[in-house]
């Protein structure tokens, strides 16, 4: 009967978590990750998401892997003179106690080299890796092409 | 009496220089002074591209209707689903008027956006939308009336990006450059520049 009750309490929370999951490890949390579908496999594709940093210490994304695309990287999208660039992010600051954005616009991740083509409605699973808080394993959701933000309720 | 000699001398130069200003100023009378800055009118632009379903397009067919243009390439991740979700966003805002828009995506990526991958691809944002590609001297013509810049950019695998100038066009119906809707700029102020040039 104890180990029924946390069963149970994934299944009631399961309806809500498959609209907006969050990935937690240590004191970063991982929330609203999300890519667009693609048209077939050529095109490098996108990912989005939001870092939570509740700890005392700053952290950094300093990459990600996934089995979705053989060269997935950090970019940011800046705007100089009214000309666009997307320069290779090295890391992605996450302070201490704050949230970070990668959203449209501005920080990236660019999925180059996908492996099969990305279905609106499906997941694909990614792992971030952190400098402080190490590995997080985080499954992101394909919304359509036209989406803006992600699918949550308490999505911005 | 040397004084008068100078005052002299001065004022004939002062008179010469305002004659040579008036005469400059006569001749040039009817001709615009570009900006160096911003989009040539389409009347006075030179350039020749194939839209995406192989039509050739001057600029004179983006004359006689409102038109929006801007710059990007299929393979964008970010900026250019971005920008035309932005476009389709205010373009559902204008509503029907929306219709009396001529609204164009110019590729800076034409070795890979032929007009077939155009016609894919913009599909999927807003059918009122044409895409037009040419040959990579026909798009530097074409940027160069624009006055933007785009370059490509290699990346690690071999692979390439291409920076480019993102803000979005706007003329009036006849060819006159109305204003600029920069990336990311908030609807409230880029609806109302809509409507200025469809007014």
């Amino acid at each position: 009967m104890k180990n029924l009750l946390p069963a149970m309490a994934f299944l009631l929370a399961a309806p809500m978590a498959q609209a907006c999951e969050t990935f937690t490890s240590g004191d970063i949390s991982v929330q609203q990750a999300w890519s667009r579908a693609s048209i077939g496999t050529g095109r490098p594709a996108v990912l989005y998401l939001e870092i939570t940093n509740s700890g005392a210490m700053d952290d950094a994304l300093l990459g990600l892997t996934t089995p979705a695309a053989s060269m997935p990287m950090l970019h940011e999208t800046t705007v100089t003179d009214g000309v666009a660039a997307m320069p290779h992010a090295a890391s992605i600051p996450v302070p201490a106690g704050q949230t970070v954005a990668l959203s449209p616009g501005g920080f990236h991740g660019m999925l180059m080299g996908l492996t099969a083509p990305l279905v609106e409605g499906e997941k694909f699973p990614i792992t971030l890796t952190f400098e402080k808080a190490g590995a997080l394993d985080v499954s992101v959701d394909i919304l359509s092409m036209r989406a803006q933000e992600a699918a949550c309720d308490d999505a911005k | 009496m040397r004084r008068r000699q100078i005052i002299l001398s001065l004022a004939g130069v002062a008179g010469a220089s305002a004659f040579m200003l008036g005469l400059g100023a006569w001749k040039t009378r009817n001709r615009a002074v570009p900006n160096p800055l911003l989009p040539l009118p389409l009347t006075s632009m030179d350039w020749r591209l194939t839209n995406h379903v192989g039509q050739e397009v001057t600029p004179a067919d983006l004359r006689g209707r409102p038109a929006m243009v801007f710059f990007g390439f299929t393979y964008c991740p970010d900026v250019c689903p971005t920008t035309l979700l932005d476009i389709a966003d205010w373009l559902e805002a204008l509503g029907s008027d929306a219709d009396r828009l001529t609204v164009a995506l110019i590729t800076v990526d034409p070795e890979r956006d032929t007009p077939d991958v155009l016609a894919d691809y913009i599909s999927n944002f807003d059918p009122r939308i044409i895409g037009l590609t040419g040959s990579m001297g026909e798009t530097a013509c074409a940027a160069a009336d624009f006055r933007i810049s785009f370059d490509k950019m290699p990346t690690v695998d071999g692979d390439y990006t291409i920076n480019h100038t993102a803000g979005v066009f706007l003329f009036y119906a006849n060819g006159r450059f109305a204003s600029i809707i920069d990336f990311h700029e908030d609807r409230r102020f880029a609806v109302p520049k809509l409507r200025r040039i469809l007014a």
